[in-house]
């Protein structure tokens, strides 16, 4: 840090305070004629980029005096570039004009110990939680060797799949295959689960998984089409933490499922927990949206009310159906608990995950 | 029969769709944003839909669509007047077109360029729509027979046009083309995520490169310091008029170059996985290969820019292939407009493999969206080019500080990080220095554009089929060997061999004299030790990233053969030969000013950015600029830097982006647009 910085900042602050966006008398912010940026550490191409456009007009108009909202890419190194840049803001400086969203890319590096990360949750404040949920799909011809839900038949097939990155969120679907006892091999180089769908789609890859609304429209006209069966969902979390069937698709058997049925997968013991602590790190609470360090209670107040009207609008089960699907949007203490679980995950599931990383890919983070 | 049965409601559904008032005028208006916006070399169809994406949620479905395609269509439309007219690339798709363009701008035929260059974006747009037509129905199951090996393929025919490219000495564009790949590898690999010529110390790096920065740093810096440095206007001779007319039957009397290249551009578009950044380079290839007399390219033949130019609006048509039946991006355009249509209406339609099945209405109305887009875009630029062509008789030291103004905010908005301004100044020097050197600068972008797809589906390629291999070796031989990759083969083959044949005989970039020895030498020492840094570098990468390391190493590798083979033959060859190119040796006359301290100017707006921020270095900058160099009156002064500043400001403003940071904006909090 600069010498003189804080001086400096606290003059700002001091001087921003002048023009600070009024408080109304019951403690909410007012953002009269304000511009809110939403930063998304992101490229405008990717599904947190979707996320965020469903979201700015409706917050736009939920918020206190309908403050213009802009979602501003900051894509670079992961998404950690647009976090430690957050990281650096503070809320005296914007006064509620900027909130930050994050995605199960910017949680797994976190807990992973990746060496670029310089950013820290904690010192966050969380005012929605969007979760979502994932499903893994077959060739036919595979799909037809499961004896129900029993997946030990695949065993001797030779499995291809086109992989993002094994540090990515790609590392739960791949540690719930090897589970099963599955052989799978990943190809690296996708640009984005799409790319890994056309793979699957050319016969170059003969298993992949996508997130809920991109299986919805990208795979369900396969299914129909009869060029993709489906094989098992992730699952969601209830109120206990238990894993159980997705909302979305309640007639598809969850992994936990599956591996229950599959001889020689446990659902206990420490491959299972540290499977469970990063699915709910990177699904259950996959998209979160911040206010910066050291932002008031109100502000706080503010966008936690403003998110609860959203979700309170008539249409809203309606609309986000099809582009977020049908799971939890958490607000106030919720949210907080959703963070608590995404970014705390036990040590003996990271050292297990770093260890499994290494030995099996060869992935070393640091 | 099945299927014209299934089409031809659909086709009369979607004129109904598309004939309505409202649809018309939100056409209008997003074809007058597409060429606002790519009218600025550097911004491209990604900055002005991210502008639409506000307006488009809840808006009526055809009217966003409209107002979205109008948009799309004409960027690689206007994109061609900063090509033609200043010599830089307006957006990725119009490269290709400087080689020609611009030298005929010199000429003062820029009108006549510029209307063969719309009358031929005009004809790839219709090609293209008329294409899709028919071809939307069936392409399904052809797109998906492209696959990894066939991608490999695809990518290997682009690599092949560096042959005719290549210039005078074929080992110096393959060693070009050599540094292009290698610095398309610099950040973490995309297979093991091993960092190549890259540290974490600097995250900017561990990105790579963005095509933007590299394309305006070796294409438009070396030109605007070239002709800065020239003391005159663009055009040495008085600007003829009423060319357009002339350049309009230029195309006609080229129609079947036209067709060929727009089908070059469809095909291109249509897969999924290339882009189109390498597009025009392959029509402007395949152009001379197909020319009887060659020498005349790079010195302003009209052919040259109608190859491109064709090419490069078909393959938007053919990139809504991939969009609108995957649902999978054919460019960064695209992958926008699939986000944006699903905010349109209650989200109805929904882009990807549905999308034929329940509405193909609406998929024929963005086609014929796209052609009446062209339509409308190529009327306006026509109306327009006559007069914007009197740009390149205006004293070129009044234009240039305003281009350095708008190349860097286009370059910052890449990464939004004022190391992309020191990207921009240093591939600028490179430019600066492959241009004096005669090495090709082609080369090296086609090498940089082909990097990632090169290494990405080599790697895939080579693990699938070894995976296939163990099934049976039947499996891999079907997968690696069909009939497409055949073909494709073949046509690499050829093209291979045309261009080993007739490299000699094009100058894609002019005539350069040879000078002495000493310097060419130097600058060869300089690659080489490069290559050998990023060899050793690539070589440290350990084994379980290996994926990570073959690509650099081989490339590097065989760079530094053909460096070291160009090193003998300098040792023995005397100092006339073409090996010693030189601009600084012939042109010593030209050039009234020098080459450092025209360089100085941009680097002191790089400097001081870096202290106190872009728009406060920028004001300083013009100010210095326009009294000492252009020695204008004070009042001339204020008033050109007035107007710059304020320009920049309402381009930043409606485009809702930040300029660059300096150390004064770490320190003290200032209102915008000074943050």
């Amino acid at each position: 840090m600069l010498p003189g910085k804080n001086f400096c900042s606290c003059a700002a602050a001091a001087v921003a305070a002048l023009f600070a966006p009024a408080a109304l008398a019951d403690g909410m912010l007012d953002l009269s004629g304000e511009t809110v940026e939403w930063v998304i550490p992101f490229s405008e191409t990717g599904g947190s980029a979707k996320w965020a456009n469903f979201y700015a007009p409706l917050l736009s108009d939920a918020l206190p005096g309908n403050p213009t909202i802009v979602v501003k890419f900051m894509p670079g190194a992961g998404s950690t570039k647009g976090a430690n840049w957050f990281q650096d803001q503070e809320y005296a400086d914007t006064n509620g004009t900027l909130i930050f969203g994050s995605s199960g890319s910017t949680q797994f590096p976190y807990l992973l110990g990746d060496p670029r990360v310089r950013y820290e949750y904690g010192d966050w404040h969380v005012v929605l939680a969007s979760g979502t949920g994932g499903v893994a799909y077959l060739p036919p011809d595979l799909a037809a060797k499961m004896d129900g839900m029993d997946a030990s038949a695949l065993r001797d097939t030779d499995f291809i799949y086109g992989s993002q990155g094994a540090t990515r969120l790609d590392l739960v679907p791949l540690l719930a295959w090897e589970m099963l006892g599955l052989n799978v091999e990943p190809v690296f180089g996708i640009k984005g689960r799409g790319d890994g769908r056309l793979m699957f789609e050319r016969g170059e890859a003969n298993i992949d998984y996508q997130t809920s609304s991109s299986y919805l429209s990208g795979v369900m006209p396969l299914i129909e089409a009869g060029t993709a069966v489906q094989m098992m969902s992730w699952g969601a979390l209830d109120a206990d933490g238990n894993v159980v069937r997705d909302p979305t698709f309640p007639d598809m058997p969850t992994f936990k499922e599956v591996c229950e049925a599959t001889d020689g997968c446990e659902t206990s013991g420490e491959k299972w927990d540290a499977w469970k602590a990063f699915f709910i790190a990177g699904f259950p609470a996959q998209k979160m949206v911040f206010l910066p360090n050291g932002a008031s209670e109100e502000a706080i107040a503010t966008y936690s009310a403003a998110f609860d009207a959203v979700k309170a609008r008539a249409d809203f089960a309606e609309i986000s159906a099809n582009r977020l699907g049908k799971y939890p949007q958490i607000t106030g203490a919720g949210a907080a608990a959703a963070l608590d679980s995404a970014t705390n995950v036990p040590a003996e599931a990271k050292a297990f995950v770093i260890n499994w990383l290494q030995e099996r890919y060869g992935v070393s983070l640091n | 029969m099945e299927i014209v049965g299934f089409a031809l409601p659909a086709l009369s559904d979607a004129v109904a769709l598309t004939i309505q008032a409202n649809v018309l005028l939100h056409l209008v208006l997003g074809v007058a944003m597409g060429l606002c916006v790519g009218i600025f070399p550097g911004l491209g169809g990604i900055a002005g839909l991210s502008l639409l994406l506000p307006f488009m949620y809840g808006m009526e479905p055809m009217s966003g669509l409209a107002l979205m395609i109008g948009l799309v269509a004409v960027v690689p439309t206007s994109d061609t007047f900063a090509s033609v007219l200043m010599g830089i690339p307006g957006s990725s798709a119009s490269q290709a077109t400087v080689l020609d363009g611009f030298p005929l701008a010199k000429r003062g035929e820029a009108a006549r360029a510029l209307s063969a260059a719309f009358a031929s974006s005009l004809f790839g747009g219709l090609v293209g729509a008329a294409f899709l037509t028919v071809f939307i129905l069936v392409a399904r199951p052809i797109v998906l027979e492209f696959r990894t090996p066939e991608l490999l393929m695809i990518t290997a025919f682009g690599l092949s046009m560096v042959g005719i490219l290549a210039g005078r000495v074929a080992i110096k564009g393959i060693v070009a083309a050599g540094l292009g790949l290698l610095a398309g590898t610099i950040g973490e690999g995309d297979s093991a995520g091993a960092l190549r010529m890259a540290t974490y110390e600097l995250p900017y790096l561990t990105d790579g490169f963005k095509l933007v920065i590299v394309g305006l740093g070796i294409f438009a810096i070396p030109e605007i310091v070239a002709l800065l440095r020239q003391d005159r206007a663009i055009s040495d001779r008085p600007v003829l008029g009423g060319g357009w007319l002339e350049g309009a039957r230029d195309w006609f009397a080229n129609i079947w170059l036209s067709v060929r290249c727009s089908t070059i551009g469809v095909v291109v578009g249509v897969i999924p996985g290339l882009g189109g950044s390498v597009v025009d380079w392959i029509a402007y290839g395949h152009t001379i290969q197909t020319t009887k007399d060659k020498s005349s390219f790079g010195h302003g033949n009209i052919r040259g820019v109608i190859g491109p130019e064709s090419s490069n609006n078909a393959k938007e048509g053919g990139g809504l292939v991939p969009t609108l039946l995957f649902g999978i991006p054919g460019s960064g355009s695209m992958a926008i407009f699939i986000g944006a249509v699903a905010l349109l209406g209650s989200g109805q339609i929904e882009v990807g493999p549905s999308m034929i099945k329940n509405n193909l209405d609406i998929t024929y109305a963005i086609v014929w969206l796209l052609a009446l887009a062209n339509v409308a875009g190529t009327l306006i630029c026509i109306a327009a080019s006559g007069g914007i062509a009197h740009i390149t008789s205006i004293p070129f030291k009044l234009l240039a500080p305003f281009l350095f103004m708008v190349i860097s905010f286009a370059a910052f908005q890449s990464g939004q990080s004022l190391m992309d301004l020191v990207a921009l100044f240093g591939f600028g020097l490179i430019g600066i220095m492959l241009r004096r050197f005669d090495w090709s600068r082609p080369a090296f972008l086609i090498g940089f554009v082909l990097s990632n797809p090169a290494e990405t589906y080599a790697n895939q390629a080579v693990q699938i089929a070894s995976f296939r291999f163990r099934k049976s070796f039947e499996d891999g031989i079907d997968y690696l060997v069909s009939p497409i990759v055949v073909v494709l083969i073949v046509i690499t083959a050829v093209s291979i061999v045309i261009g080993w044949r007739q490299a000699k005989n094009i100058r894609s970039e002019g005539d350069v004299p040879s000078g002495s020895k000493r310097a060419p030498m130097i600058f060869l020492l300089l690659v080489l030790a490069y290559l050998l840094v990023a060899f050793v570098n690539a070589s440290m990468i350990p084994d379980h990233a290996a994926a990570d390391r073959v690509f650099p190493r081989f490339v590097a590798g065989a760079a530094i053969l053909g460096t070291l083979v160009l090193l003998v033959q300098m040792m023995l060859k005397p100092e006339s030969n073409p090996l010693f190119a030189d601009r600084e040796a012939g042109c010593r006359e030209e050039n009234g000013r020098g080459l450092w301290e025209t360089l100085a100017w941009f680097a002191g707006l790089l400097i001081l950015t870096s202290l106190t921020g872009f728009i406060i270095a920028l004001s300083a900058f013009l100010l210095a600029f326009f009294r000492i160099r252009a020695k204008r009156s004070w009042t001339g002064t204020a008033l050109l830097t007035g107007t710059g500043i304020a320009f920049i400001c309402l381009l930043a403003g409606i485009l809702n982006r930040d300029f660059p940071p300096g150390l004064l904006q770490e320190l003290a909090r200032l209102p915008w647009p000074l943050t």
